[in-house]
């Protein structure tokens, strides 16, 4: 078979976009696993709020008249604001008072709490597709490559790896960065050494959930379209990116986004489109068979 | 008794709410004319709504504190000393589980709900016997997710899948060979549980949350499938015209069928019942439940840990497998649709409501989840919200759910009481 460069090219940068989407919303899941060791079932939720969020601060500021540039800012931080608000109020409704409870416990209170979610948006908003406005334009110094790839994926890129780099600033240099990262490694004795942990965990989540707003944003406005259950196959997948990566490792996450990106973008480009999904979810399998602790995870042993 | 803080902070959430509710159900996009509809009533009644629930404690409080000074006053006006407050016994019961407990009461209880179950279609107009028969559906699956999440806790949220295996194994046989309703049960429990030892053999080493979105993911593969393979499945326009089940070959009227059907539905749950009773009382569920409770001491017992899970695992499957046949059986056609996420959720509800691991719950949960709806039509577009919320609420405030399993204890202090009555 002839060998398409071109083509290879295209799926390498569609793989790109896709993947630094799941690891924008990878992160928020890798980190709330690090510290409060829960897989937070609503978090694509968050980010389906995020995009939500957004589309109507930027209808409601087109409709006001004000500037394209003025009107991003703003739909962006509100979109920020309310993301981070959901994801500051799941935690406290839906984790804290479960927080020494058993296994199972949180996990079903997850999952309900993203069924929840999902029809509240249902109900609140519409159960069709939503057109969602085109809010990155075309830039002129990218036309020679545009036919590789858009404006839109090039901003995504972008993006992912400012957002990356101020994620890395934080949890490195800040003083918050360094309480998460103490409370992850041991809750009781950070707590003993002075750290609010109900603070930092609430923190964790605010965090989580702006990365996925943010997310949540960037991919809306690639595919033009929003809907009330964008959020829980983003969300699977986003997962299966962080287990991947090894949960709770932060540039594992990232790594572990690209991949699965890249994985499916060439999966669907040379096999099918129709079965996008079934992929991503063999990774997921073989993942948890073969390398359970995924690719830059630490292999826990099981103490008695 | 509410303070100013207490006001201060029921206000303070009450706006918090407000502000978070504000762009979702306060703000809407007209899509005809881009123009922003606001429904601000909406989030005035969210407004209100938390200041309530938030206020029912105090008020609690209140009725309480009220009704002590009522009954001191009433003594003090009578001149009759008051009378000491008597502690209630700390570990009574419910009622249902001393009756269940009970095997005389048990048989009275058994006898008098089969007999209604029995009168029920002959009093009732056929819609409400569809309705019943789906709530017996329900029942089955409810039982067979128990075995899996009470019993063993493994949380299965791909049970969807096993029972989509059994619908389709019985729509596609029927489809291509003819094959008829009684022969398609066993197969369509056997396919199923098949699926169910092939998915748990690699993944159930992993822990607990991993296997829960495994079998999430699982669901999802499975009802991708179902669309997208349309040569065999036909796709989303699905498969229609199933028989239903046949009667020794007579042929019957169609509100024959639907009775018939219904006894079916009736003598399904009853031996579900029989062999989850039996299983529970088993050598294997009692390691179930050990598993359950702690996986590494199970081990040291002595307890093969994978067998058991996997034994778990398919014999759900089995269930939802059969559950699945007697759905395409009834509704004589089977979508894709119908195996999604929601219906997963919409069975796990059933089984966290009930109480997880007891029999007498899942029945209950899967009648109050299934009937209530039904029957509150206006709200039923709310039902997966109510459902979510169910999940949530439960775990937080009742996590054994409205019935609670009857735990078998070693009671020491009778038997010390007894040692002492013998050595007096």
């Amino acid at each position: 078979m002839h060998f398409d460069s071109q083509y290879f090219i295209e799926l390498f940068a569609s793989g790109l976009t896709k993947g630094s989407i799941y690891a924008l919303i990878a992160l928020g899941y890798t980190m709330v696993y690090g510290i409060v060791g829960l897989i937070n079932f609503a978090h694509g939720e968050i980010y389906m709020i995020g995009a939500f969020v957004f589309f109507l601060a930027s209808s409601l500021l087109t409709v006001l008249g004000l500037p394209m540039w003025a009107m991003i800012c703003i739909a962006t931080a509100a979109s920020i604001f309310w993301a981070g608000g959901y994801g500051y109020t799941v935690e406290k409704i839906a984790y804290k008072p479960l927080r020494n409870a058993p296994r199972l416990s949180p996990l079903i209170s997850a999952i309900g709490m993203s069924v929840f979610l999902q029809n509240y948006v249902m109900l609140g908003q519409t159960e069709k597709y939503l057109g969602f406005p085109e809010v990155i334009p075309e830039f002129d110094f990218l036309e020679p490559f545009a036919s590789t790839f858009s404006s839109s994926d090039f901003v995504i890129w972008v993006t992912t790896v400012i957002v990356m780099l101020i994620l890395t600033w934080i949890i490195k240099f800040t003083r918050t960065g360094k309480a998460m990262r103490a409370t992850a490694q041991d809750r009781t004795m950070a707590e003993l050494v002075g750290i609010n942990v109900n603070q930092i965990i609430s923190a964790t989540f605010i965090i989580g959930s702006a990365l996925a707003a943010v997310g949540g944003i960037l991919i809306s406005s690639h595919t033009g379209s929003i809907h009330y259950y964008i959020g829980f196959i983003a969300g699977i997948k986003a997962f299966t990116a962080a287990v991947l990566g090894g949960i709770g490792s932060i540039p594992g996450a990232v790594l572990g986004g690209l991949v699965l990106g890249m994985a499916e973008s060439f999966a669907t480009g040379y096999f099918s489109s129709a079965y996008e999904d079934v992929f991503a979810f063999s990774l997921l399998v073989l993942i948890l068979i073969f390398r359970p602790a995924g690719l830059l995870g630490r292999a826990e042993t099981e103490k008695v | 008794m509410i303070t100013a803080k207490d006001i201060r902070r029921i206000l303070l959430v009450s706006g918090w709410f407000m502000i978070l509710t504000l762009p979702i159900l306060g703000m809407r996009v007209d899509p005809l004319s881009d123009n922003i509809l606001w429904r601000l009533k909406n989030v005035m009644w969210v407004g209100l709504g938390t200041v309530v629930l938030q206020s029912l404690p105090h008020l609690w409080h209140l009725y309480l504190y009220l009704q002590a000074g009522m009954i001191r006053l009433w003594h003090h006006l009578m001149g009759t000393p008051p009378h000491k407050i008597v502690e209630k016994t700390a570990h009574r019961d419910s009622l249902i589980n001393r009756v269940i407990t009970n095997p005389r009461q048990r048989a009275i209880l058994c006898a008098v709900v089969l007999t209604l179950t029995i009168i029920y279609p002959q009093v009732v107009n056929e819609y409400q016997i569809n309705i019943m028969i789906m709530a017996f559906l329900y029942i089955m699956l409810g039982l067979g997710l128990n075995i899996v999440v009470g019993m063993a806790g493994l949380l299965d949220l791909g049970f969807v899948a096993f029972y989509a295996v059994g619908a389709y194994t019985y729509a596609l046989l029927n489809l291509h060979y003819g094959i008829n309703f009684w022969m398609a049960l066993p197969l369509g429990g056997i396919f199923a549980g098949i699926f169910g030892l092939l998915l748990g053999f690699p993944i159930l080493r992993l822990r607990g949350d991993y296997l829960a979105i495994v079998t999430l993911g699982f669901g999802e593969i499975i009802r991708v499938i179902l669309e997208n393979w349309i040569e065999l499945t036909h796709g989303v326009a699905g498969i229609v015209n199933i028989p239903g089940p046949t009667f020794f070959g007579l042929g019957l009227t169609p509100s024959q069928k639907i009775l018939y059907l219904y006894y079916l539905m009736v003598l399904f749950v009853v031996i579900t019942i029989f062999v989850v009773n039996r299983l529970q009382d088993s050598r294997l569920g009692r390691a179930w439940l050990a598993l359950r409770e702690d996986e590494i001491a199970c081990q040291a017992m002595g307890i093969d840990k994978r067998r058991t899970k996997l034994a778990a695992f398919s014999l759900g499957a089995f269930w939802a497998g059969i559950a699945g046949v007697v759905f395409a059986a009834q509704n004589r056609s089977v979508y894709p649709v119908s195996f999604s996420f929601l219906e997963s959720a919409m069975i796990l509800s059933i089984v966290v409501l009930g109480g997880m691991g007891s029999i007498v719950g899942v029945i209950l949960g899967a009648l109050i989840l299934i009937l209530l709806p039904e029957y509150l039509r206006e709200l039923s577009q709310y039902r997966m919200l109510f459902f979510g919320a169910i999940l949530v609420l439960m775990m937080i405030f009742r996590p054994q759910g409205l019935i609670s399993v009857v735990r078998r204890k070693y009671d020491i202090d009778s038997i010390k009481a007894e040692e002492k009555e013998g050595g007096a």
